[in-house]
């Protein structure tokens, strides 16, 4: 059975996937870009928060 | 600032704490027994500890009891710490620890007496099933107002697990329980056959990631950098690792499914994104391992790193493995084999349990202020386990990879060589053996932990509200220069929960809704008829003594398989199935076209004492079955549950259906009769034989 059997029903389909792909291809590389650049110091603080109090 | 005195409870951790230890020793005695069961079939016992309905209580127990009670433990102790914030209602603490105990309780008091939805790790009925979904709402509720009330600006990656868990067990969950309730303690599934099957594996395959993966890696995000005492290897790969798993691992349920009737493309997609799972699982536990660079040294005397260690590794193993094992070729040899009971008891003795034993060895002398009872004590446990689970796994796989290749040899004639599946059962009751070995191992570990934190708790005095003070959050919040978008997730639950759930939604949405416009799309087949009333009594019999956690009912489209079994299965025969029975497992042999393959007699011989027909069968005897009545007060009401799921009975059947039930019984009895065999047609055995004879029987196969 093919995929497209089932979508060819569904009116300018080819538009959903490339919608996919398109946001989530946007989301991971603004997300790998801001991991990147993110601030070294800020970074720092957050890994250090399990770990910022006494006897704990 | 001023800064506010505030307490942790650590009064609700202590309690699931406990649960912990209690289920986890019970769900894994019950373990040991069901792999004993299959050396010495007399382990059967009764019919309300038969391995068909103690297996399903196996699995439940340590997967919602024992690792469900692991998760509250971790994720309320790390909050509160990481929120610097008390949980936000202690009622409501409360609400959820004995919802949850309840729910359990409900559990073992429902599946040995057969009581069950027939799906893999959802065979709770439905009113537990309604009973889940109100606790986990106590829970994320609790939860996010936890994280409301916080004193800490921004949420640590563990959190995020922790949201991410909460909102995709909500969805799964309720989507794979739709049911239609027959009576208080009965429904059919809502899908049937393939839809079932493709909702089922989707919710199975993300029960492991986000109850068994994503909490737990919350919890190691959290008790690793605490136990070295330094913090995570790389934040930023952490900050990858969780949107990358979260998005890729809700796509990998069809790989539970492939070479079955589901469509192509389904089994496709599910391969692609498990085999792209590898790159976010090993960063994860590269991460966690990475955590101890440079404090090996402490990993050789801290028990508690020890454990740690062994369980990062576990992942690792099993998440290379999961990958693999969704390669096609792969697959073709290791479904249905012990090859997958080794993988999930590498991910859940090795990475859930010890996991969970690390942070309990951390926990408890913390929280009761005093010292561990014995660390002597502990590394014996840590060696017991880790040599269990060696000796749980490799027996396994041998097995899985012997009875595999077993099963697909032929002779030069082009005969299978071992045409008796039997013969290919009792070469590996050895490794079945070696198996309980290793639990035996493991549980003896278990219980060496258990005498030694009542030991602990015994020395210790208990702090049940443990005393903090932190600054109060400023009402505004003043952005950094040149602030990222992704700092705005970062701070903010909401979106958090919002931007997940749009994540985890997409791949179960591309994956599901063309399978279920398809109701039309399986393919229909013209002579696949509904089940007749008897038929539907006996199909569910076999579904209350969990004869799928044994047969499967799929023949995959493989020579070794079409010639064993007959024709392979297609998509169309299934579309009755509420729920579907495809199996998993074939502990015996698959039973799709099982139907006129023996005369009835055969079958009540074999009920009534499986090896007097199948010499060395370790197949329990079901000779309850041969005494007990057919329910027949229910079949009016099953009729119109399935005329309400669209099975086409004709309207008004129900009332004239046991009519047609009796029928048919007096024929069966009648043909039982011309074999010697003397019982009245109104017996449970008579529906059961009518449900086996019908299997796989509408379209005709070559066999």
């Amino acid at each position: 059975m093919k995929f497209i059997n089932y979508l060819e029903s569904i009116a300018g389909v080819a538009i959903f996937p490339m919608i996919s792909l398109f946001i989530f291809f946007t989301f991971f590389t603004l997300l790998i870009l801001y991991v990147i650049k993110a601030d070294k110091s800020h970074i720092t603080e957050l890994e250090n928060m399990p770990l910022d109090k006494e006897g704990n | 600032m001023e800064v506010e005195k505030f307490s942790y409870d650590n009064k609700i951790v202590k309690q699931f704490t406990y649960a912990t230890i209690i289920w986890g020793l019970i769900g894994m005695t019950v373990g040991l027994w069901v792999a004993l069961q299959l050396v010495f079939p007399v382990l059967n016992l009764t019919n309300f500890t038969t391995f068909g309905r103690l297996r399903p209580l196996h699995t439940n127990a340590v997967i919602f009891a024992f690792v469900g009670n692991g998760i509250f433990m971790g994720v309320y102790y790390s909050l509160q710490r990481l929120c610097k914030a008390r949980m936000f209602s202690d009622t409501l603490s409360k609400i959820h620890f004995w919802g949850w105990q309840l729910i359990i309780v409900a559990a073992a008091l429902t599946l040995p007496f057969g009581i069950t939805t027939g799906k893999e790790y959802a065979e709770l009925e439905w009113p537990i099933d309604i009973a889940i979904t109100l606790i986990w709402v106590v829970f994320g509720w609790n939860m996010f107002g936890t994280i409301i009330k916080r004193r800490e600006r921004h949420l640590y990656v563990a959190i995020w697990f922790y949201i991410a868990t909460f909102v995709t067990v909500a969805v799964l969950h309720i989507v794979n329980s739709f049911e239609i309730p027959v009576s208080f303690l009965k429904s059919y599934s809502w899908y049937a056959g393939v839809q079932d099957a493709l909702v089922q594996w989707w919710y199975g395959h993300n029960a492991v990631a986000f109850f068994l993966t994503t909490p737990y890696l919350g919890l190691m995000y959290y008790f690793i950098p605490k136990a070295a005492n330094r913090p995570v290897y790389s934040y930023r790969l952490s900050i990858v690792h969780f949107w990358a798993l979260i998005f890729l691992y809700i796509w990998a349920g069809p790989h539970h499914l492939l070479y079955t009737a589901l469509p192509d493309w389904a089994q496709s997609l599910g391969v692609v994104f498990s085999v792209m799972l590898i790159a976010p699982s090993w960063g994860g536990m590269i991460n966690g391992l990475l955590t101890l660079r440079g404090a090996w040294d402490k990993v050789r005397e801290d028990v508690v790193l020890k454990f740690l260690v062994v369980a990062i590794t576990a992942y690792g193993m099993a998440t290379f493995e999961g990958p693999m094992l969704s390669l096609k070729n792969v697959n073709a040899i290791a479904h249905f084999t012990d090859w997958i009971v080794a993988h999930v008891h590498v991910g859940a003795l090795g990475w859930n349990g010890f996991l969970t034993f690390g942070i309990i060895y951390w926990l408890i002398p913390r929280m009761f202020k005093t010292e561990l009872y014995s660390k002597k004590l502990a590394n014996w446990h840590f060696w017991l386990g880790t040599l269990g689970i060696l000796f749980y796994a490799i027996p396994m796989y041998w097995a899985g990879f012997m009875q595999s290749l077993m099963w697909k040899e032929f002779t030069e004639e082009g005969m299978l060589r071992y045409p008796n599946f039997l013969e290919t059962v009792i070469q590996i009751k050895p490794m079945y053996a070696a198996r309980s070995l290793g639990g035996v191992l493991y549980l003896g570990g278990f219980i060496l932990m258990a005498y030694n934190i009542v030991k602990t708790v015994k020395m210790g005095a208990f702090v049940a509200n443990e005393e903090a003070e932190a600054a109060p959050l400023p009402k505004k919040y003043s952005k950094h220069t040149g602030e990222h978008w992704h700092r705005w997730i970062e701070r903010k639950p909401i979106q958090m929960l919002v931007v997940s759930l749009v994540v985890i939604l997409v791949g179960g949405v591309i994956e599901m809704v063309p399978t279920f416009l398809v109701q039309s799309n399986v393919p229909t087949i013209s002579s696949v008829k509904p089940y007749t009333p008897l038929e539907l009594q006996g199909r569910d019999l076999y579904v209350k003594e969990g004869c799928y956690t044994c047969h499967s009912q799929m023949i995959r489209p493989f020579r070794s398989e079409t010639a064993r079994y007959g024709e392979y299965s297609k998509a169309g025969e299934f579309v009755y199935d509420h729920p579907f029975q495809w199996g998993s497992k074939r502990t015996g042999p698959d039973l799709h076209r099982v139907g006129g393959k023996y005369p009835d007699s055969w079958h009540y011989n074999h009920m009534l004492d499986p090896s007097s027909m199948s010499p060395g069968s370790i197949m329990p005897s079901y000779s309850w079955m041969l005494d007990d009545d057919i329910d027949t007060t229910s079949t009016p009401a099953k009729i119109r549950a399935m005329i309400t799921l669209g099975v086409p009975y004709p309207k008004g059947y129900d009332k004239i259906a046991n009519k047609d039930l009796m029928e048919q019984a007096n024929k069966i009895a009648a043909s039982l009769k011309k074999d010697g065999i003397e019982t009245y047609p109104n017996k449970d055995i008579i529906a059961m034989i009518a449900y086996l004879q019908r299997i796989g029987t509408d379209i005709k196969g070559k066999k």
